[in-house]
């Protein structure tokens, strides 16, 4: 947040290294047990890497170089073609327009959603958290409770009330619905920050301004860095990796790219294209991963501000 | 100009009566403190006149206004929070500038305002940092300004300074009242710090239990404290309180200790006239002792060391009486030269006595 917390986190590290206890290191010496440790966490780490290799590598293969069988072998050529392919003209069922249609759509459906869940939750959270609400035990309550109910179990009553609001089978039903089941929890994880908010802050703000919304927007929003990017976080990476949800309600105009490439993958005629399903693949795993790349920065940066002491 | 009245003020928590039927009245330009206990209701006083919890019945007047049911940013107060609670994200500009969000001001009159408390407070140089920047001591500081911006009659402190260290409270304290002879505002100021009560304020409201023990300036509470818990909460060491019995004889009263140590009492003014064999309590503060037979003392009589404190310029010495300790105010020097076992002969000062009722605890 600033120099001198920075500073004072330096100084904090500096001062537990050096009271860290010091032993001095045992000379390593090389055993049966330890070559049985190294081994399996050889293996483990293999069982992931492989197939994560195979994908990569044949993503860039040609279909020819596929049909040898060589599954571990470099691409002879490295082409972009199957990407390409992938990205711009794979089938899925009788359309041809690739993965992009269904990128497009889960970023139409990411965006809505994102906004809805995140602004009603926060300004919930924090009106629970902070004023003096009626009833707001009961209703913490009830939140707390349908956080935990299985989303399979009230599918069908969200299918006819979906319908019954023109939106079901469109992107804004799919946003619609993620936005309404992360509700109870990003409420609570928000109320549960703010309570953390010393008392007397809230005080002071209710004798000089005493006005709901700029308390909000000055004070307590300013102060909610950390949380955002944490929820932010945590629901990019729900509302892009779930494939339910819109499989349900996208009906055929809001598939999201989860959809998009489950059809892509499974739905083909003639051989299966290996190399246009490892790019397909790929191409929707990315968003997540840079989402991560970026704002994972930020997310250690807003722990560490401790934005609340001051 | 303000005159702050709390009129039968009753609270209760669930079933919890933490005041009743409190009554208070602060005049224009008062520096009033409330001293008590920790969970005596001092601070919720002062929090049902920010109008930060309701008042179960009764009633609060600022001036000619009824303020019980008005929100917290129509009473016209300013208020000082123990732990600052200044808004982090913003720089000390902007807090002084947020105390000011619910009066409709034009800027340049918000401006003129920030740039005035600053100057007072000498925070000029500080306006463009973030709280996590200052110090305690500039954080109370603008904690003080984002109050005084808001240019009204009466400012409310909670125990503003038991955050900082010595030195600076020492500091603080003198600054504060030196604002308040500036300002000439009223003053609500709650603290347990009696050190703090005495140095400031120009009237103390003792508590405790919820109760208004006594009101009064600094000088008539320390001397004539009302009852015995007054007595026995406002001095350091505190009062010697011992039991005794009244004997009236030859024209003289005297309070007659256990241990048959007579203390002569004639010149005390009591309320009511003595009666022969009344149980008190005398109250005997321990620098109105003499470590020596004083002429025409109340009392002289001797005891043994227990043991001896120094602080600095001051000293405490501990003899044992009547199976406790009574504390004396002694000269460092002679503190020093005391052995535990040791009897001296001591006397206390005629017209300095306390006398309280044993079964009331009021003073008689």
């Amino acid at each position: 947040m600033n120099d001198m917390t920075a500073s004072h986190k330096a100084l904090g590290a500096e001062i537990a290294v050096r009271s860290a206890p010091y032993f001095p290191r045992k000379k390593k010496v090389i055993t049966g047990r330890s070559i049985a440790v190294i081994v399996f966490l050889s293996i483990c780490a293999l069982f992931f890497c492989v197939p994560l290799y195979v994908v990569i590598v044949t993503s860039f293969k040609t279909m020819d170089q596929i049909r040898e069988g060589a599954m571990f072998a470099l691409p002879n050529v490295w082409t972009l073609e199957a990407w390409d392919h992938a990205w711009n003209s794979a089938c899925s069922g009788t359309r041809c327009e690739g993965l992009k249609v269904g990128f497009w759509n889960s970023v139409a459906i990411l965006i809505p959603s994102l906004i809805l869940s995140i602004g009603l939750s926060i300004v919930t959270g924090y009106a629970l958290a902070l004023w003096n609400v009626k009833w707001a035990g009961p209703f913490l309550f009830i939140l707390f409770i349908c956080a935990f109910v299985p989303f399979q179990i009230i599918m069908f009553p969200l299918i006819s009330m979906t319908a019954s609001l023109k939106v079901y089978g469109s992107i804004w039903g799919v946003a619609i619905i993620h936005a309404i089941l992360a509700m109870p929890v990003l409420t609570l994880i928000f109320r549960n920050y703010y309570k953390d908010i010393p008392q007397e802050i809230m005080s002071a703000a209710v004798m000089d301004s005493g006005s709901f919304w700029k308390i909000f927007f000055e004070i307590i929003l300013p102060m909610s860095g950390n949380i955002l990017i944490v929820v932010l976080i945590l629901q990019i990476t729900s509302v892009w990796n779930d494939y339910l949800i819109g499989v349900t309600f996208g009906g055929m105009g809001g598939q999201p790219m989860t959809v998009n490439l489950a059809n892509l993958i499974t739905i083909s005629t003639g051989t299966v294209r290996y190399n246009d399903n490892m790019a397909a693949a790929l191409l929707t795993a990315i968003p997540p991963l840079v989402i991560y790349f970026f704002v994972g920065k930020l997310f250690v940066q807003g722990i560490t501000a401790g934005a609340i002491k001051g | 100009m303000p005159r702050v009245s709390f009129e039968h003020i009753t609270k209760t928590y669930g079933l919890m009566k933490v005041l009743d039927d409190l009554n208070l009245r602060i005049d224009d330009g008062d520096f009033l403190v409330l001293l008590g206990p920790s969970g005596c209701g001092k601070t919720t006083l002062l929090n049902l006149l920010a109008g930060l919890l309701d008042v179960t019945d009764g009633r609060i007047m600022i001036g000619e206004r009824d303020v019980t049911d008005l929100d917290p940013k129509d009473r016209g107060l300013a208020m000082v929070f123990q732990s600052y609670a200044l808004y982090p994200t913003k720089t000390v500009h902007g807090n002084l500038k947020f105390g000011l969000s619910a009066s409709k001001l034009p800027r340049d009159e918000i401006e003129k305002r920030i740039t005035w408390a600053a100057k007072l407070l000498q925070i000029e140089p500080l306006l463009h940092r973030k709280p996590g920047q200052l110090s305690g001591g500039q954080r109370q500081r603008v904690a003080i300004g984002r109050a005084l911006v808001k240019n009204v009659g009466v400012f409310l402190f909670d125990e503003p300074l038991s955050n900082l260290d010595a030195k600076l409270r020492t500091e603080m304290r003198l600054e504060i009242k030196k604002l308040h002879d500036q300002l000439k505002s009223t003053i609500v100021y709650v603290t347990h710090d009696q050190i703090e009560a005495m140095t400031m304020a120009t009237k103390i409201a003792v508590m405790n239990a919820g109760v208004i023990q006594q009101f009064g300036t600094p000088d008539e509470i320390y001397e004539r404290p009302a009852n015995l818990f007054v007595a026995g909460f406002i001095g350091s060491p505190a009062m010697n309180l011992r039991k005794a019995k009244l004997a009236l004889a030859n024209g003289k009263t005297e309070a007659i200790f256990a241990s048959g140590v007579r203390l002569d009492v004639s010149d005390y003014p009591f309320v009511a006239p003595p009666q022969n064999g009344n149980e008190v309590i005398a109250g005997l503060r321990p620098e109105h002792f003499t470590l020596a037979a004083t002429e025409g003392a109340a009392a002289t009589f001797t005891v043994p060391v227990q043991y001896a404190e120094r602080t600095g310029p001051d000293a405490s010495a501990y003899f044992s009486f009547e199976d406790d300790l009574l504390a004396l105010r002694v000269d460092p020097d002679i503190a020093a030269r005391l052995t535990p076992g040791q009897s001296m002969g001591v006397s206390y000062l005629k017209g300095k006595t306390n006398l309280f009722d044993a079964h009331t605890g009021q003073r008689l």
